[in-house]
């Protein structure tokens, strides 16, 4: 199976009395709570985390969007993906996504992961998703009631716009363009692999099975409140007459590895708290704007994953987070046996054959991170590798130009002194 | 009250419900956040003295195709679809809300379609310094307090109405939500003013005092851009939708602006 390491890029320093004082961690969030010297360094400690775990033997590194957000400071993932693909050599780039009906034109999307694909030489993962009603209808003032088909459309833009031959023009509903003729277009043919993070919405498993897409569910509430959704997914696929290729899913996990389950505890305890805690606090007025989620959905009374995390978040208090933190498998904590026991159970009850892993969570330092990226790479992964491999084919993985023709980047060297 | 007569007008192909009720000259109303999901005292009180001709705007309770409308231009084509296909020519006009935003403009954009216009808090401007409340923002329990200053008026008129499933119902106000942000998300600024100039008949403006939404000091904006006649009365005891809070007063001012 495929290990992925992800990164939310969290504020660190939110006060303790964020919960009490302060409204919201997302689109309002107090500007005043972020210092951009505080920025500045976690941005390079988090970079550092991300190049520590691909040469630590991750599979990929993942970064995702968020906008006007606390415990998310990446607006534009692409930024950071373009730093990895100088700073790693192996691991695949995976941007967990964009969401593409915020970009005019899409064609954005399109040049600046041709462009990752090409400094990469090919090993770049595409996400596309919708976005929550946080980012989408909130920050970025998108309208609900057109948000999903702005994003289809956009979509059908983005990949014709990597597959055709030739220039061509766009006369979509929302997207008109005379021109369209991306260059670079990217290494990796005929597209860069596809994967869709979404919520448990029957819609997005058809449409991923349709087109052939990966699903990801990025829940921040562990494999027990994961289950019924990815139960629901292989059931539809079953439903569509789709193989249970684990490869089709994708899914995170929180994980804090330590030499003992005490120990454990005693590293993971903090941060854990403080990602549940102060992260998770979101003003439920923005979790559900009218036509966010289609009548389909409402019918099937799927609540979409943000509801669910708002209201979930909703229901934390002060002292009983921790036990429930771990009661309800929103963190896996242990040893690296008994870590890699749980995954290995989780990645097999849940059918997922991409596990991405949140190893820095909260305000986890870089130290910390580390040790947990070294731990896990060490003595975690060696114990999941096999799972899979023999039995399935993972069809969505990139496929990077053979590595003797891949370019090395070049210490700058300085011209001797005049 | 009697229940109205029920017809339906095709906008882009979706069924539009058109209620009916009373004698006399013709009165067009065109409804605010959330629509009608039942006829309302107010337009019985109209329906006293006119020929009362309520149309439903696509998206709203009894009508569908707001999913079709993308554009500012695409709203103001099928209102004109719609209140001229229920028979408006030459007519009144009154508009309340969302539906008042739509009444101005197409009264300013189709000459001749209307003979009087009444705007009852009417959506479409901007003003920076009182900006419109962000009513797709909100709690649901803190919605009525919003819409209405007696957060029962707007319950009532919310609740479910006979025959519609409780399962079903949800997505029927949510849906009115949806088209109403369709048109107006985010700001709920439509640049109405650059058109305001066009509206040449005689116009009364009405405004809840106690409206939540967007504030009475609106009414002097569209006063100072209509090209027509104005004239504008602040209703007391009423919020944003102003004649579920206040149907006799409401009613009384309508009656007195159409002669």
């Amino acid at each position: 199976m495929k290990l992925l390491w992800f990164h939310l890029m969290p504020y660190t320093e939110l006060p303790d009395d964020f919960r009490e004082r302060h409204n919201s961690v997302w689109v309002d969030i107090d500007r005043g709570l972020l210092d951009p010297a505080v920025a500045h360094r976690l941005y390079n400690e988090f970079m550092d985390e991300l190049e520590y775990a691909a040469a630590a033997g991750f599979d990929a590194v993942c970064v995702n969007e968020h906008h006007a957000n606390g415990y998310g400071l990446m607006p534009s993932p692409n930024l950071i993906a373009a730093a990895l693909a100088r700073r790693t050599s192996d691991a695949a780039l995976c941007i967990l996504g964009n969401s593409l009906a915020l970009y005019n034109p899409p064609t954005r999307v399109a040049e600046e992961m041709a462009m990752i694909d090409c400094i990469s030489g090919g090993r770049l993962i595409a996400g596309f998703p919708v976005g929550t009603p946080m980012d989408t209808c909130f920050a970025y003032g998108q309208n609900p009631s057109t948000l999903r088909a702005r994003y289809l459309e956009a979509h059908d833009l983005v990949l014709e716009a990597w597959t055709r031959r030739e220039t061509f023009a766009f006369n979509g509903r929302f997207n008109q363009l005379r021109y369209v003729n991306t260059w670079p277009h990217p290494v990796q043919k005929p597209h860069p692999p596809i994967w869709i993070p979404g919520g448990g919405s029957v819609e997005t498993w058809q449409w991923c099975a349709a087109m052939d897409y990966v699903y990801c569910y990025l829940s921040y509430f562990g494999y027990k409140a994961g289950r019924e959704t990815m139960m629901g997914f292989w059931r539809e696929m079953e439903r569509l007459g789709k193989d249970r290729n684990p490869y089709r899913a994708g899914f995170l996990q929180f994980v804090g590895v330590a030499e003992t389950r005490d120990e454990a505890v005693k590293l993971y305890k903090e941060p854990a708290e403080y990602f549940y805690g102060r992260c998770l606090h979101v003003d439920s007025r923005y979790v559900n704007p009218p036509g966010y989620n289609s009548e389909a959905t409402q019918r099937a009374r799927v609540t979409s994953q943000v509801v669910t995390a708002a209201q979930r978040a909703a229901t934390f208090s002060g002292g009983a987070t921790w036990d429930e933190i771990l009661a309800k498998g929103f963190v896996i904590i242990g040893s690296p046996d008994e870590v890699a026991m749980q995954l290995r159970q989780v990645a097999v009850d849940l059918n997922v054959g991409h596990l991405m892993l949140l190893l820095q969570f909260g305000n986890m330092g870089r130290d910390l991170a580390n040790h947990n990226t070294r731990l896990f790479a060490e003595r975690v992964l060696p114990q999941l590798r096999d799972l899979y491999d023999k039995d399935w084919e993972d069809r969505w993985w990139p496929k990077p130009l053979p590595k003797q023709d891949r370019a090395v980047p070049q210490p700058p060297v300085r011209e001797a002194a005049e | 009250m009697s229940a109205p007569a029920e017809r339906s007008v095709s906008v882009n192909g979706a069924p539009c419900r058109v209620w009916e009720k009373g004698r006399g000259s013709p009165a067009f109303y065109l409804a605010g956040f959330g629509g009608l999901p039942r006829w309302t005292p107010f337009l019985d009180r109209l329906a006293e003295r006119r020929r009362v001709i309520a149309p439903s705007l696509p998206g709203f309770p009894g009508a569908a195709g707001h999913d079709r409308l993308d554009t500012l231009i695409d709203w103001v084509a099928a209102t004109l679809d719609l209140v001229e296909g229920a028979g408006l020519a030459g007519g009144d006009l009154i508009g309340a809300s969302v539906g008042g935003a739509l009444a101005a403009e197409v009264t300013a954009l189709s000459p001749g379609l209307v003979r009087r216009l009444v705007l009852i808090a009417p959506f479409g401007l901007y003003d920076p310094s009182a900006p419109p409340t962000d009513l797709w923002a909100q709690k649901p329990p803190s919605v009525p307090g919003l819409l209405c200053a007696e957060p029962k008026a707007y319950n009532d008129h919310m609740a479910p109405p006979e025959g519609v499933s409780a399962e079903e119902w949800p997505i029927i106000t949510t849906r009115a939500s949806e088209a109403a942000a369709r048109l107006l998300w985010p700001l709920a600024d439509t640049r109405l003013e650059r058109r305001l100039h066009r509206i040449r008949c005689p116009t009364t403006i009405l405004w809840g005092a106690a409206d939540k939404l967007l504030p009475p000091s609106y009414a002097e904006r569209f006063a100072k851009g209509i090209a027509g006649k104005t004239t504008t009365a602040i209703i007391p005891g009423a919020g944003h939708l102003a004649d579920l809070d206040q149907p006799a007063r409401v009613a009384e001012a309508v009656l007195t602006a159409l002669g």
